[in-house]
């Protein structure tokens, strides 16, 4: 998904004076990029080589699948005007606390429960996009307040109890594996991950030849033939290594597959369609948004409510993993996500960001308690550590920033 | 020796990036006199006054500014403000939240060992009041008073300084008939004290009835100084701001005008705060094709205001009133519905209301026409960058690629951006708002250009602007617009500068 874009008439522009401008305008994100390499690196190393065995890499992929999905939904609000929200980690107890009562204590299926938790998102989101968007009543005060609402609710639910345990099917949305239905060539390896993995490749091949093509088409420069071949081998070596992680240990994990839709899903929102548009020029500014005549109203709603939703998602996530509905669960966790969006890239002042940069931010967070739990170090540490990571990536980008300016 | 003159500025050049600002500026103000400085919005007269009182520290500017014949050498404000140099600005400077006493002493607290005395702070403040003919209660907080009485807390503030020198910029632009007499007369009551007083102001009967000499600037340079006696008149003041070549500043053009395209009838706008407060008072005006008509008018008189609540009711409250394309009425309640429509609003703030500037000019230039480049909701990237392609080269855009940030531009180069923005919607008429405000007079000739060849292309254009010769250099026809009200109508022919701004004091007078 991180392609350079690069543009300009030929004419006009020289190439490396609009690669410049690309690599300008997305510093944090490859630093971070690199960073995260570095990282990985550094704690493969450190733990003699347990941080990337496919296991640990499957492990932590299901340790982190909630950050990343309230990641996802914290882009979009952070990017419509630099607002958090700080109650997804109170919505992520409290839609646990009703599928565990539906589940466990009325016995409804799997799929209603799913549903109706996902709805009792959305009117979250109503509720506190109302209070946002159309009263305009600071995003910060009406989450906080959510934040204690919905905590307050999920314990009032629970009798302060934790609801355990749930059926082995909804256990399966955080543990399972996409069945090998292609297995059994005599191989330890994982068939359909390794399809899956040649699929991928091949879309990104197909995609990268067209565009390419097309800019020819039109005139615009594109890269040098040798940097394009070299930029997909590059990204070739990645899918084929996370292929290789996969087919060692069990295969794609179920909620693997759902998290890589909705990167590419929300990716695809908020950097191609009109409407993903509207949501940075909001950012960028309100007033100009305004008299261009997006209705920043309606754009702000839309991300509030997304955002419940989706914490209603990691909230179903989140309690099949841990497999319990407890009044504990969810704390910080907007802290992880807030965190993740500006470890990659984010402004805390809106119109910045990318989905893909958010999830490069959680991978960061992600790798560094593995890499540290696997050393020993205490959760005090790790939590020092990820404080820290969070100020020097921030401050990088910033005194970067004023430097390129002066 | 003593100097007979308190203060002497002398050869004062200001450069800024592009413009000369101030151009071997002379003033001399005569101890406890008023003196007052007119000339045209951008002619400078804000900027030297910035430099007098240190906003602009010593060694930004060359030449000399001495207080009674000694040269000073100010870094900042309070450097001045040591000499008893205080500037008024025209936004004023108080804090809401806090009372009047508390912001009479803001940075000049009554205190001992840094612990503030509430009753010395109060004691003194009523005092001060008393001074300045205000009866408030010193524990009022500024919020709750009007514009004419804070305007006396400003004055107030000053004397707690110990002021010699008084600078008041506009200070009666916001304030009604009543408190503006008051004011002025507080003035002379000051200057009977000893105070000089430095007065700009546009409100040039104000400067008849105050001064005692008058300084005119123009183009950032002094052009006279004058006595204030019975034979100096309004036209004899206006001669002096307005006298300048037009030679060459304007591209020329031959209007093809056709049939009227635009209407606005009885337009009538409410303040969106303040209950009852008429804005726009009944405005009535046309625009042809191909034309460009200006609107006249100075800062502050509700142009943009009237341009903002035609645009989608983007400003004001209970708007009455009707607007006519082509014939027809149409309605237009929200931005998208006038863009719809045709109509494109090019604001005069291009920084906070017309850019999005962090992003870069490819994504800046279609936005508010996104659809365009569009399919089933998904923004063709290829059209994008070709657009932005075209834009950049047919209007000149310098830029270091389509993908250098708007806010990294230089300000003739961003306004570009904001018209490839609206000419890309494919608007029938342009409102362009103050459109050569701060850019250098090169890229303003090319920006005329561009506004020359939409007219030509059939365009109607709506001309807003407080420069005069930019009006009369570029218009078909001109509103004079003061007060919320159009004060009148004149044809290419019969506008002139001094028609125009005796148009405006002529209305200003009725209003008396």
């Amino acid at each position: 998904m991180e392609t350079v874009k690069n543009s300009g008439n030929k004419q006009i522009t020289s190439i490396g004076q609009s690669i410049k401008d690309t690599i300008r305008n997305n510093i944090r994100q490859y630093a971070m990029l690199l960073a995260l390499v570095a990282i990985m690196i550094f704690f493969q190393i450190a733990t003699g080589g347990i941080l990337l065995v496919p296991m640990n890499v499957a492990n932590l992929i299901l340790q982190n699948s909630y950050v990343f999905i309230l990641a996802i939904g914290m882009t979009i609000c952070i990017l419509a005007g630099g607002n958090i929200d700080l109650s997804v980690g109170s919505v992520v107890a409290f839609i646990g606390a009703i599928a565990g009562t539906l589940i466990i204590n009325m016995k409804y299926s799997i799929v209603p429960t799913i549903i109706i938790c996902l709805l009792i998102g959305a009117l979250i989101g109503i509720w506190q996009g109302f209070w946002i968007a159309y009263m305009r009543i600071p995003a910060f005060i009406v989450t906080l307040a959510g934040m204690l609402v919905f905590r307050g609710l999920t314990v009032t639910m629970l009798k302060g109890l934790t609801l355990s345990p749930f059926p082995e099917k909804f256990q399966q949305i955080s543990a399972g594996f996409i069945p090998d239905v292609f297995g059994g060539f005599g191989t330890k390896l994982n068939i359909t991950a390794i399809i899956v993995g040649l699929i991928l490749a091949a879309i990104y091949l197909i995609s990268e030849i067209k565009k390419r093509a097309e800019r020819i088409k039109y005139n615009f420069d594109v890269l040098p033939l040798p940097i394009f071949i070299a930029q997909i081998v590059v990204v070739f070596a990645a899918i084929g290594i996370f292929t290789y992680w996969m087919a060692a240990y069990k295969g794609i994990p179920v909620i693997l597959a759902i998290v890589g839709l909705l990167i590419i899903a929300y990716s695809f929102f908020t950097t191609k369609t009109v409407q993903g548009r509207y949501i940075y020029a909001m950012g960028g500014n309100e007033k100009a948004a305004k008299l261009s005549g997006i209705d920043t109203n309606k754009v702000l709603f839309f991300a509030y409510v997304n955002m419940a939703i989706l914490a209603a998602f990691a909230g179903i996530a989140f309690t099949s993993r841990l497999n319990a509905a407890s009044p504990q669960a969810g704390q910080n966790f907007e802290l992880d996500a807030i965190a993740s969006c500006f470890i990659g890239g984010a402004s805390a002042y809106g119109g910045v960001g990318t989905v893909v940069g958010a999830i490069i931010g959680a991978l960061v967070m992600g790798v560094l308690n593995n890499g540290m739990s696997i050393l020993g170090v205490g959760s005090d540490m790790q939590m020092t550590v990820k404080g820290l990571v969070l100020l020097v990536a921030v401050a990088f980008d910033v005194i970067s920033k004023k430097k390129s300016r002066s | 020796m003593m100097s007979e003159y308190i203060l002497e500025m002398r050869n004062i050049t200001k450069l800024f990036p592009g413009v000369k600002a101030l151009d071997n500026v002379n003033l001399k103000v005569k101890k406890g006199e008023i003196h007052a400085l007119v000339g045209e919005n951008g002619a400078g007269k804000s900027t030297l006054m910035n430099v007098l009182s240190g906003i602009y520290p010593y060694g930004t500017y060359s030449g000399d500014i001495a207080i009674n014949g000694e040269v000073c050498k100010f870094r900042d404000v309070t450097d001045s403000e040591k000499k008893g140099i205080v500037i008024i600005h025209q936004e004023l400077a108080l804090i809401p939240y806090l009372s009047i006493g508390e912001n009479l002493f803001l940075r000049n607290e009554r205190s001992s060992h840094n612990i503030i005395s509430w009753n010395k702070t109060y004691r003194d403040a009523a005092a001060l009041l008393k001074k300045v003919n205000l009866s408030e209660n010193p524990e009022t907080l500024i919020k709750d008073i009007g514009v004419g009485k804070q305007q006396l807390v400003e004055i107030a503030k000053a004397l707690a300084k110990d002021v010699k020198i008084l600078i008041l910029d506009e200070p009666t632009s916001a304030l009604n008939d009543e408190d503006s007499d008051n004011l002025l007369n507080l003035l002379i009551e000051l200057q009977k004290e000893g105070i000089t007083s430095i007065l700009i102001s546009h409100k040039l009967n104000e400067v008849l009835k105050v001064s005692n000499n008058i300084t005119v600037i123009r183009d950032g340079k002094t052009i006279e100084t004058f006595e204030n006696d019975e034979n100096v008149s309004e036209d004899r003041i206006i001669k002096g701001m307005v006298g300048r070549e037009l030679t060459n500043r304007f591209p020329s053009r031959k209007p093809k005008i056709g049939e009227v395209n635009f209407e606005v009838k009885n337009w009538t706008v409410f303040h969106p705060l303040i209950e009852g407060r008429k804005i726009i008072k009944d405005v009535n005006f046309k625009v042809h094709k191909g034309e460009i008509v200006g609107i006249s008018g100075l800062m502050g008189s509700g142009r943009t205001e009237l341009a903002m609540s035609i645009f989608g009711r983007s400003y004001g409250k209970h708007i009455s009133g009707e607007i006519i394309k082509d014939g027809n009425k149409i309605t237009v309640h929200n931005v998208r519905q006038a863009i719809n429509h045709g109509i494109a609003y090019v604001t005069e703030d291009r920084k906070s209301a017309g850019l999005n500037l962090i992003d870069d000019i490819k994504s800046n230039i279609p936005l508010a026409k996104l659809m365009k480049i569009s399919k089933r909701n998904i923004v063709d990237e290829n059209k994008e960058i070709h657009v932005a392609e075209q834009y950049r080269k047919k209007l000149n855009i310098k830029s270091s690629s389509i993908l250098q940030k708007t806010g990294n531009l230089s300000g003739g180069n961003q306004q570009k951006v904001v018209l490839s923005k609206w000419i890309f919607t494919d608007p029938d008429i342009l409102i362009l708002d103050e459109p050569t405000r701060g850019i250098d007079v090169g890229a303003k000739y090319e920006i005329y250009k561009i506004i020359n060849d939409l007219a030509d292309e059939g365009k109607s254009i709506i001309f807003i602007s407080s420069e005069l010769p930019e009006i009369l250099g570029m218009c078909d026809r001109v509103y004079v617009f003061n007060e919320g009200r159009i004060v009148g109508e004149l044809s290419r022919e019969e506008a002139s500068q001094e028609s125009i701004m005796r148009c405006i004091m002529q209305s200003n007078r009725e209003v008396v």
